[in-house]
Protein backbone atom coordinates (compact mmCIF):
# COMPACT_ATOMS: atom_id res chain seq x y z
CA UNK A 1 0.00 0.00 0.00
CA UNK A 2 2.79 2.39 0.90
CA UNK A 3 6.19 1.83 -0.64
CA UNK A 4 9.13 3.93 0.50
CA UNK A 5 12.00 3.76 -1.93
CA UNK A 6 15.40 4.94 -0.90
CA UNK A 7 14.39 8.31 0.50
CA UNK A 8 16.91 10.74 1.88
CA UNK A 9 16.37 14.04 3.63
CA UNK A 10 18.83 16.62 4.82
CA UNK A 11 18.04 19.61 7.02
CA UNK A 12 21.00 21.81 6.23
CA UNK A 13 24.05 19.69 7.01
CA UNK A 14 22.15 17.25 9.19
CA UNK A 15 21.18 14.02 7.44
CA UNK A 16 17.88 12.89 8.93
CA UNK A 17 16.91 10.17 6.47
CA UNK A 18 19.62 8.28 4.68
CA UNK A 19 18.30 5.98 1.97
CA UNK A 20 15.40 4.50 3.91
CA UNK A 21 13.27 1.89 2.12
CA UNK A 22 10.24 0.00 3.38
CA UNK A 23 7.00 -1.56 2.25
CA UNK A 24 3.79 -1.34 4.29
CA UNK A 25 0.75 -3.39 3.34
CA UNK A 26 -2.94 -3.46 4.12
CA UNK A 27 -3.93 -5.11 7.38
CA UNK A 28 -0.55 -4.62 9.00
CA UNK A 29 0.01 -2.79 12.23
CA UNK A 30 3.51 -1.39 12.17
CA UNK A 31 5.50 -0.09 15.09
CA UNK A 32 8.10 2.42 13.99
CA UNK A 33 10.70 2.53 16.71
CA UNK A 34 14.18 3.81 17.30
CA UNK A 35 16.15 6.20 19.49
CA UNK A 36 15.28 9.91 19.62
CA UNK A 37 16.21 11.82 16.51
CA UNK A 38 16.50 8.74 14.30
CA UNK A 39 14.11 10.16 11.70
CA UNK A 40 10.79 8.54 12.62
CA UNK A 41 8.73 11.72 12.50
CA UNK A 42 10.52 12.91 9.36
CA UNK A 43 9.68 9.60 7.67
CA UNK A 44 6.03 9.99 8.65
CA UNK A 45 5.94 13.59 7.52
CA UNK A 46 7.47 12.56 4.19
CA UNK A 47 4.64 10.07 3.68
CA UNK A 48 2.19 12.90 4.36
CA UNK A 49 3.97 15.28 2.02
CA UNK A 50 4.71 17.73 4.84
CA UNK A 51 8.42 17.19 4.32
CA UNK A 52 9.75 16.98 0.79
CA UNK A 53 12.59 14.41 0.55
CA UNK A 54 15.79 15.34 -1.27
CA UNK A 55 15.96 11.99 -3.04
CA UNK A 56 13.92 8.83 -3.43
CA UNK A 57 10.32 8.03 -4.03
CA UNK A 58 7.21 7.28 -2.02
CA UNK A 59 4.41 5.33 -3.67
CA UNK A 60 0.88 5.24 -2.31
CA UNK A 61 -1.14 2.48 -3.99
CA UNK A 62 1.58 2.32 -6.67
CA UNK A 63 1.35 6.03 -7.50
CA UNK A 64 4.10 8.46 -6.60
CA UNK A 65 2.91 11.02 -4.06
CA UNK A 66 5.08 13.77 -5.53
CA UNK A 67 2.86 16.82 -6.20
CA UNK A 68 -0.20 14.71 -5.34
CA UNK A 69 -2.64 15.54 -2.58
CA UNK A 70 -5.81 13.49 -3.08
CA UNK A 71 -4.17 10.37 -1.65
CA UNK A 72 -4.34 12.10 1.74
CA UNK A 73 -8.09 11.45 1.67
CA UNK A 74 -7.14 7.89 2.63
CA UNK A 75 -4.89 8.86 5.52
CA UNK A 76 -5.77 9.80 9.06
CA UNK A 77 -2.85 11.49 10.77
CA UNK A 78 -2.40 12.09 14.45
CA UNK A 79 0.61 14.36 15.00
CA UNK A 80 2.96 14.11 17.95
CA UNK A 81 2.12 17.66 18.98
CA UNK A 82 -1.14 18.84 17.44
CA UNK A 83 -1.05 22.48 16.39
CA UNK A 84 -4.40 24.12 15.71
CA UNK A 85 -5.45 27.71 14.94
CA UNK A 86 -5.57 29.18 18.43
CA UNK A 87 -8.58 31.42 18.16
CA UNK A 88 -10.84 28.73 16.73
CA UNK A 89 -13.07 26.59 18.88
CA UNK A 90 -12.97 22.80 18.77
CA UNK A 91 -16.27 22.76 16.90
CA UNK A 92 -14.98 25.20 14.28
CA UNK A 93 -11.80 23.18 13.70
CA UNK A 94 -13.75 19.93 13.26
CA UNK A 95 -16.29 21.65 10.99
CA UNK A 96 -13.55 23.19 8.87
CA UNK A 97 -11.85 19.83 8.34
CA UNK A 98 -15.18 18.20 7.54
CA UNK A 99 -15.84 20.83 4.88
CA UNK A 100 -12.38 20.49 3.40
CA UNK A 101 -12.53 16.71 3.31
CA UNK A 102 -15.96 16.86 1.68
CA UNK A 103 -16.62 13.39 3.03
CA UNK A 104 -20.00 11.97 2.12
CA UNK A 105 -20.12 8.61 3.90
CA UNK A 106 -20.89 7.92 7.52
CA UNK A 107 -18.44 9.65 9.87
CA UNK A 108 -16.76 7.56 12.53
CA UNK A 109 -17.74 9.52 15.64
CA UNK A 110 -16.86 6.85 18.17
CA UNK A 111 -13.96 8.75 19.72
CA UNK A 112 -15.98 11.98 19.60
CA UNK A 113 -18.50 10.27 21.87
CA UNK A 114 -16.08 8.33 24.07
CA UNK A 115 -13.95 11.41 24.76
CA UNK A 116 -17.13 13.48 25.31
CA UNK A 117 -15.85 16.14 22.93
CA UNK A 118 -19.38 17.27 22.16
CA UNK A 119 -19.43 18.97 25.59
CA UNK A 120 -16.32 20.96 24.72
CA UNK A 121 -17.21 22.17 21.22
CA UNK A 122 -17.22 25.85 22.20
CA UNK A 123 -13.84 25.80 23.90
CA UNK A 124 -11.07 27.72 22.14
CA UNK A 125 -8.06 25.69 21.04
CA UNK A 126 -5.60 27.88 22.98
CA UNK A 127 -7.31 27.08 26.29
CA UNK A 128 -6.93 23.32 25.89
CA UNK A 129 -4.49 21.15 27.84
CA UNK A 130 -1.98 18.99 25.99
CA UNK A 131 -4.02 15.86 26.68
CA UNK A 132 -7.26 17.34 25.38
CA UNK A 133 -5.46 18.52 22.24
CA UNK A 134 -4.24 14.93 21.76
CA UNK A 135 -7.82 13.70 22.09
CA UNK A 136 -8.90 16.13 19.36
CA UNK A 137 -6.04 14.97 17.13
CA UNK A 138 -7.07 11.34 17.65
CA UNK A 139 -10.72 12.11 16.95
CA UNK A 140 -9.87 13.90 13.70
CA UNK A 141 -7.53 11.10 12.59
CA UNK A 142 -10.26 8.46 12.96
CA UNK A 143 -13.21 10.63 11.90
CA UNK A 144 -13.15 9.95 8.17
CA UNK A 145 -12.72 6.19 8.25
CA UNK A 146 -9.35 6.31 6.43
CA UNK A 147 -7.63 3.21 5.05
CA UNK A 148 -4.34 4.22 6.60
CA UNK A 149 -3.82 5.55 10.11
CA UNK A 150 -0.56 7.23 10.95
CA UNK A 151 -0.19 7.82 14.67
CA UNK A 152 2.87 9.67 15.94
CA UNK A 153 3.27 9.00 19.67
CA UNK A 154 -0.48 8.56 20.06
CA UNK A 155 -0.66 7.97 23.80
CA UNK A 156 1.90 10.55 24.94
CA UNK A 157 0.09 13.00 27.20
CA UNK A 158 -3.14 11.02 27.43
CA UNK A 159 -4.40 9.88 30.81
CA UNK A 160 -4.52 6.08 31.29
CA UNK A 161 -8.26 5.93 30.66
CA UNK A 162 -8.04 7.90 27.42
CA UNK A 163 -5.00 5.90 26.33
CA UNK A 164 -6.94 2.68 26.89
CA UNK A 165 -9.86 3.95 24.80
CA UNK A 166 -7.47 4.87 22.00
CA UNK A 167 -5.75 1.49 22.17
CA UNK A 168 -9.05 -0.36 21.88
CA UNK A 169 -10.01 1.84 18.96
CA UNK A 170 -6.73 1.05 17.21
CA UNK A 171 -7.29 -2.70 17.69
CA UNK A 172 -10.81 -2.35 16.32
CA UNK A 173 -9.60 -0.56 13.20
CA UNK A 174 -6.81 -3.06 12.73
CA UNK A 175 -9.40 -5.84 12.63
CA UNK A 176 -11.15 -4.00 9.80
CA UNK A 177 -8.02 -4.59 7.74
CA UNK A 178 -6.55 -1.09 7.83
CA UNK A 179 -2.91 -0.24 7.68
CA UNK A 180 -1.78 1.32 10.94
CA UNK A 181 1.61 2.92 11.52
CA UNK A 182 2.50 3.83 15.10
CA UNK A 183 5.58 5.39 16.59
CA UNK A 184 5.90 5.04 20.30
CA UNK A 185 8.42 4.92 23.07
CA UNK A 186 6.02 3.20 25.41
CA UNK A 187 7.00 -0.27 24.31
CA UNK A 188 4.79 -2.17 26.73
CA UNK A 189 1.62 -0.93 25.10
CA UNK A 190 2.70 -2.05 21.65
CA UNK A 191 2.56 -5.74 22.60
CA UNK A 192 -1.11 -6.34 21.95
CA UNK A 193 -1.20 -4.13 18.89
CA UNK A 194 1.58 -4.59 16.44
CA UNK A 195 2.24 -7.23 13.84
CA UNK A 196 5.50 -5.83 12.51
CA UNK A 197 8.37 -3.83 13.90
CA UNK A 198 10.46 -1.37 11.92
CA UNK A 199 13.60 -0.32 13.72
CA UNK A 200 15.27 2.91 12.63
CA UNK A 201 18.64 4.30 13.52
CA UNK A 202 20.56 7.30 12.13
CA UNK A 203 18.07 7.77 9.32
CA UNK A 204 18.35 4.20 8.13
CA UNK A 205 15.93 1.34 8.55
CA UNK A 206 17.94 -1.27 10.45
CA UNK A 207 15.39 -4.03 10.21
CA UNK A 208 11.76 -4.73 9.38
CA UNK A 209 10.52 -7.95 10.97
CA UNK A 210 7.24 -9.37 12.05
CA UNK A 211 6.79 -9.75 15.76
CA UNK A 212 7.05 -13.54 15.95
CA UNK A 213 10.32 -13.48 14.08
CA UNK A 214 11.61 -10.77 16.36
CA UNK A 215 10.72 -12.71 19.49
CA UNK A 216 12.35 -15.92 18.30
CA UNK A 217 15.48 -14.11 17.08
CA UNK A 218 16.05 -12.42 20.40
CA UNK A 219 14.58 -15.25 22.50
CA UNK A 220 12.47 -12.80 24.45
CA UNK A 221 8.84 -13.32 25.47
CA UNK A 222 7.49 -9.86 24.65
CA UNK A 223 8.13 -7.22 22.02
CA UNK A 224 9.07 -4.73 24.70
CA UNK A 225 11.84 -6.99 26.01
CA UNK A 226 13.01 -7.89 22.51
CA UNK A 227 13.36 -4.23 21.58
CA UNK A 228 15.13 -3.29 24.79
CA UNK A 229 17.51 -6.16 24.09
CA UNK A 230 18.24 -4.78 20.63
CA UNK A 231 18.58 -1.21 21.87
CA UNK A 232 21.12 -2.32 24.49
CA UNK A 233 23.04 -4.26 21.88
CA UNK A 234 23.22 -1.28 19.53
CA UNK A 235 24.36 1.05 22.30
CA UNK A 236 27.19 -1.31 23.20
CA UNK A 237 28.42 -1.56 19.62
CA UNK B 1 -10.48 26.89 -2.64
CA UNK B 2 -13.50 29.13 -2.07
CA UNK B 3 -14.03 27.61 1.35
CA UNK B 4 -10.46 28.34 2.34
CA UNK B 5 -10.67 31.93 1.04
CA UNK B 6 -13.93 32.48 2.88
CA UNK B 7 -12.40 31.10 6.03
CA UNK B 8 -9.36 33.42 5.76
CA UNK B 9 -11.49 36.53 5.07
CA UNK B 10 -13.83 35.81 7.98
CA UNK B 11 -10.87 35.15 10.25
CA UNK B 12 -9.26 38.48 9.30
CA UNK B 13 -12.49 40.42 9.80
CA UNK B 14 -12.96 38.82 13.22
CA UNK B 15 -9.44 39.97 14.04
CA UNK B 16 -10.61 43.64 14.18
CA UNK B 17 -7.19 45.10 13.26
CA UNK B 18 -8.52 45.46 9.74
CA UNK B 19 -11.50 47.45 11.06
CA UNK B 20 -9.13 49.82 12.85
CA UNK B 21 -7.19 50.23 9.62
CA UNK B 22 -10.40 51.05 7.70
CA UNK B 23 -11.33 53.61 10.33
CA UNK B 24 -7.88 55.18 10.22
CA UNK B 25 -8.01 55.49 6.42
CA UNK B 26 -11.51 56.97 6.62
CA UNK B 27 -10.47 59.57 9.20
CA UNK B 28 -7.50 60.63 7.06
CA UNK B 29 -9.53 60.86 3.87
CA UNK B 30 -12.47 62.73 5.33
CA UNK B 31 -10.26 65.21 7.15
CA UNK B 32 -8.13 65.81 4.03
CA UNK B 33 -11.18 66.64 1.94
CA UNK B 34 -12.70 68.60 4.82
CA UNK B 35 -9.64 70.82 5.11
CA UNK B 36 -8.92 71.36 1.40
CA UNK B 37 -11.55 73.00 -0.77
CA UNK B 38 -9.53 72.28 -3.93
CA UNK B 39 -10.19 68.67 -4.91
CA UNK B 40 -6.89 68.23 -6.79
CA UNK B 41 -4.90 69.43 -3.79
CA UNK B 42 -6.92 67.09 -1.60
CA UNK B 43 -6.16 64.17 -3.90
CA UNK B 44 -2.44 64.98 -3.83
CA UNK B 45 -2.32 65.12 -0.04
CA UNK B 46 -4.27 61.90 0.15
CA UNK B 47 -1.95 60.30 -2.41
CA UNK B 48 1.09 61.02 -0.27
CA UNK B 49 -0.55 59.67 2.87
CA UNK B 50 -1.82 56.67 0.99
CA UNK B 51 1.57 55.82 -0.50
CA UNK B 52 3.08 55.79 2.99
CA UNK B 53 0.42 54.05 5.07
CA UNK B 54 -1.07 51.49 2.70
CA UNK B 55 2.23 49.72 1.97
CA UNK B 56 3.18 49.76 5.66
CA UNK B 57 -0.06 48.23 6.89
CA UNK B 58 -0.30 45.76 4.01
CA UNK B 59 3.19 44.39 4.45
CA UNK B 60 3.30 44.26 8.26
CA UNK B 61 -0.22 42.94 8.78
CA UNK B 62 0.25 40.26 6.12
CA UNK B 63 3.60 39.14 7.48
CA UNK B 64 2.25 38.76 11.00
CA UNK B 65 -0.90 37.09 9.73
CA UNK B 66 1.02 34.51 7.69
CA UNK B 67 3.27 33.62 10.62
CA UNK B 68 0.26 33.36 12.91
CA UNK B 69 -1.39 31.06 10.38
CA UNK B 70 1.41 28.52 10.68
CA UNK B 71 -0.84 26.17 12.66
CA UNK B 72 -3.55 26.53 10.06
CA UNK B 73 -1.03 25.83 7.29
CA UNK B 74 0.31 22.78 9.19
CA UNK B 75 -3.17 21.41 9.65
CA UNK B 76 -4.17 21.95 6.03
CA UNK B 77 -0.99 20.43 4.61
CA UNK B 78 -1.73 17.12 6.36
CA UNK B 79 -5.24 17.15 4.88
CA UNK B 80 -6.06 16.45 1.23
CA UNK B 81 -5.50 20.03 0.11
CA UNK B 82 -3.04 21.14 -2.53
CA UNK B 83 -0.21 23.29 -1.22
CA UNK B 84 -0.74 25.80 -4.01
CA UNK B 85 -4.30 26.15 -2.86
CA UNK B 86 -3.41 26.87 0.77
CA UNK B 87 -0.90 29.58 -0.10
CA UNK B 88 -3.04 31.15 -2.83
CA UNK B 89 -6.12 31.16 -0.58
CA UNK B 90 -4.18 33.00 2.10
CA UNK B 91 -3.00 35.50 -0.51
CA UNK B 92 -6.44 36.07 -2.02
CA UNK B 93 -8.08 36.22 1.41
CA UNK B 94 -5.60 38.84 2.63
CA UNK B 95 -5.94 40.79 -0.63
CA UNK B 96 -9.73 40.83 -0.46
CA UNK B 97 -9.78 42.11 3.10
CA UNK B 98 -7.12 44.78 2.53
CA UNK B 99 -8.84 45.95 -0.65
CA UNK B 100 -12.17 46.05 1.15
CA UNK B 101 -10.65 48.17 3.91
CA UNK B 102 -9.11 50.52 1.37
CA UNK B 103 -12.24 50.90 -0.74
CA UNK B 104 -14.41 51.60 2.30
CA UNK B 105 -11.89 53.89 4.00
CA UNK B 106 -10.52 55.89 1.07
CA UNK B 107 -12.78 54.98 -1.83
CA UNK B 108 -16.02 56.42 -0.50
CA UNK B 109 -14.71 59.95 0.28
CA UNK B 110 -12.81 59.95 -3.02
CA UNK B 111 -15.95 59.15 -4.99
CA UNK B 112 -17.80 61.90 -3.13
CA UNK B 113 -15.21 64.68 -3.40
CA UNK B 114 -12.89 64.01 -6.34
CA UNK B 115 -13.68 63.90 -10.08
CA UNK B 116 -14.84 60.43 -11.04
CA UNK B 117 -11.93 59.43 -13.31
CA UNK B 118 -9.33 60.49 -10.75
CA UNK B 119 -11.23 58.82 -7.92
CA UNK B 120 -11.35 55.58 -9.87
CA UNK B 121 -7.66 55.59 -10.75
CA UNK B 122 -6.76 56.43 -7.13
CA UNK B 123 -8.84 53.49 -5.94
CA UNK B 124 -7.32 51.07 -8.43
CA UNK B 125 -3.80 52.23 -7.64
CA UNK B 126 -4.47 51.90 -3.91
CA UNK B 127 -5.76 48.37 -4.43
CA UNK B 128 -2.74 47.47 -6.55
CA UNK B 129 -0.34 48.86 -3.95
CA UNK B 130 -2.11 46.81 -1.26
CA UNK B 131 -1.81 43.62 -3.29
CA UNK B 132 1.82 44.33 -4.23
CA UNK B 133 2.90 44.73 -0.63
CA UNK B 134 0.97 41.65 0.41
CA UNK B 135 2.87 39.75 -2.29
CA UNK B 136 6.17 41.14 -0.98
CA UNK B 137 5.17 40.06 2.53
CA UNK B 138 4.54 36.53 1.24
CA UNK B 139 8.01 36.50 -0.27
CA UNK B 140 9.55 37.71 2.99
CA UNK B 141 7.71 34.94 4.88
CA UNK B 142 8.74 32.26 2.41
CA UNK B 143 12.39 33.26 2.68
CA UNK B 144 12.67 33.47 6.47
CA UNK B 145 11.67 30.71 8.87
CA UNK B 146 11.81 32.85 11.96
CA UNK B 147 8.90 35.13 12.81
CA UNK B 148 10.82 38.08 14.23
CA UNK B 149 13.32 37.91 11.38
CA UNK B 150 10.47 37.87 8.86
CA UNK B 151 8.82 40.93 10.39
CA UNK B 152 12.23 42.65 10.43
CA UNK B 153 12.72 41.91 6.75
CA UNK B 154 9.25 43.29 6.01
CA UNK B 155 9.92 46.54 7.89
CA UNK B 156 13.25 46.95 6.09
CA UNK B 157 11.56 46.38 2.73
CA UNK B 158 8.92 48.99 3.53
CA UNK B 159 11.57 51.49 4.64
CA UNK B 160 13.48 50.83 1.46
CA UNK B 161 10.55 51.28 -0.90
CA UNK B 162 8.87 54.15 0.95
CA UNK B 163 11.87 56.24 1.98
CA UNK B 164 15.32 54.99 1.00
CA UNK B 165 14.57 54.46 -2.66
CA UNK B 166 13.85 58.15 -3.27
CA UNK B 167 17.09 59.07 -1.58
CA UNK B 168 18.95 56.60 -3.73
CA UNK B 169 17.44 58.03 -6.90
CA UNK B 170 18.36 61.57 -5.86
CA UNK B 171 21.88 60.47 -5.01
CA UNK B 172 22.29 58.88 -8.44
CA UNK B 173 20.91 61.98 -10.12
CA UNK B 174 23.35 64.28 -8.39
CA UNK B 175 26.33 62.00 -8.82
CA UNK B 176 25.74 61.50 -12.50
CA UNK B 177 24.25 64.91 -13.28
CA UNK B 178 26.81 65.45 -16.05
CA UNK B 179 25.85 62.30 -17.92
CA UNK B 180 22.74 61.56 -19.98
CA UNK B 181 21.16 59.08 -17.62
CA UNK B 182 17.52 59.97 -18.23
CA UNK B 183 16.57 56.72 -19.92
CA UNK B 184 18.48 54.75 -17.38
CA UNK B 185 16.46 56.53 -14.68
CA UNK B 186 13.21 55.33 -16.24
CA UNK B 187 14.40 51.77 -15.71
CA UNK B 188 15.36 52.60 -12.13
CA UNK B 189 11.91 54.05 -11.41
CA UNK B 190 10.31 50.78 -12.39
CA UNK B 191 12.17 49.17 -9.50
CA UNK B 192 9.90 50.91 -7.03
CA UNK B 193 6.16 50.17 -7.07
CA UNK B 194 5.48 53.25 -4.95
CA UNK B 195 7.14 55.55 -7.49
CA UNK B 196 5.28 53.83 -10.30
CA UNK B 197 1.98 54.36 -8.49
CA UNK B 198 2.77 58.02 -7.85
CA UNK B 199 3.61 58.63 -11.52
CA UNK B 200 0.47 56.82 -12.59
CA UNK B 201 -1.75 59.13 -10.51
CA UNK B 202 0.13 62.31 -11.39
CA UNK B 203 -0.25 61.45 -15.07
CA UNK B 204 -4.01 61.44 -14.56
CA UNK B 205 -3.97 64.68 -12.57
CA UNK B 206 -1.92 66.46 -15.20
CA UNK B 207 0.15 68.36 -12.66
CA UNK B 208 3.49 68.07 -14.41
CA UNK B 209 5.11 70.44 -11.94
CA UNK B 210 4.73 67.80 -9.24
CA UNK B 211 5.92 64.86 -11.28
CA UNK B 212 9.48 65.31 -10.13
CA UNK B 213 12.51 64.54 -12.24
CA UNK B 214 11.82 60.90 -13.05
CA UNK B 215 8.14 61.49 -13.58
CA UNK B 216 8.84 64.28 -16.05
CA UNK B 217 11.24 62.09 -18.02
CA UNK B 218 8.72 59.30 -17.88
CA UNK B 219 5.87 61.39 -19.31
CA UNK B 220 8.17 62.90 -21.86
CA UNK B 221 9.35 59.48 -22.97
CA UNK B 222 6.10 57.56 -23.05
CA UNK B 223 3.36 60.18 -23.29
CA UNK B 224 0.30 59.99 -21.05
CA UNK B 225 -1.52 57.04 -22.56
CA UNK B 226 1.36 54.65 -23.10
CA UNK B 227 2.81 55.86 -19.82
CA UNK B 228 -0.35 54.88 -17.99
CA UNK B 229 -0.38 51.53 -19.71
CA UNK B 230 3.26 50.76 -18.97
CA UNK B 231 3.11 51.81 -15.33
CA UNK B 232 -0.01 49.68 -14.80
CA UNK B 233 1.76 46.74 -16.41
CA UNK B 234 4.84 47.19 -14.21
CA UNK B 235 2.63 47.38 -11.12
CA UNK B 236 0.97 44.10 -12.10
CA UNK B 237 4.39 42.48 -12.46
CA UNK B 238 5.25 43.75 -8.98
CA UNK B 239 2.33 41.79 -7.58
CA UNK B 240 2.74 38.65 -9.67
CA UNK B 241 6.49 38.05 -9.50
CA UNK B 242 7.02 38.14 -5.70
CA UNK B 243 3.94 35.99 -5.13
CA UNK B 244 4.96 33.47 -7.77
CA UNK B 245 8.45 33.18 -6.24
CA UNK B 246 6.98 32.72 -2.76
CA UNK B 247 4.59 30.04 -4.07
CA UNK B 248 7.47 28.09 -5.55
CA UNK B 249 9.38 28.28 -2.27
CA UNK B 250 6.33 27.29 -0.23
CA UNK B 251 5.78 24.20 -2.38
CA UNK B 252 9.24 22.96 -1.42
CA UNK B 253 9.09 24.03 2.21
CA UNK B 254 9.28 21.47 5.02
CA UNK B 255 6.65 21.87 7.70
Amino acid sequence: MIAIQNISKKFGKLTVLDGASAQFNKGECIALIGPNGCGKTTLIKSILGMVVPNAGNILFNDVSIKNEFLYRNNIGYMPQIGRYPENMSIGQVIDMIKKIRNYNSQLDEELLDLYKIKDLLNKKMRTLSGGTTQKISATIAFLFNPDVLILDEPTAGLDPLAAEILKEKIIKEKQKGKLIIITSHLLSELDELVTQVVFMQDGKIKFHKNTEELKTDTQMPTIAKAITHILKATVHE
Amino acid sequence: MNRLIKFVVLDIIKNRTILGYTLLLAIFSWSVFGLEDNATKGVLTLLNIMLLIVPLVSIIFSTIYIYNSSEFIDLMVSQPVKRNKIWTSLFIGLSISQILAFVVGVGIPLLLFAPLNIALSMISVGCMISVIFIAIAFLACAITHDKSKGIGVSIMLWLYFALLFDGLVLFLLFQFADYPIEHFMIGITMLSPIDMARILILLQLNVSALLGHTGAIFTDFFGTIIGTFISTFVLCLWAIIPFYLSLRMFNKKDL
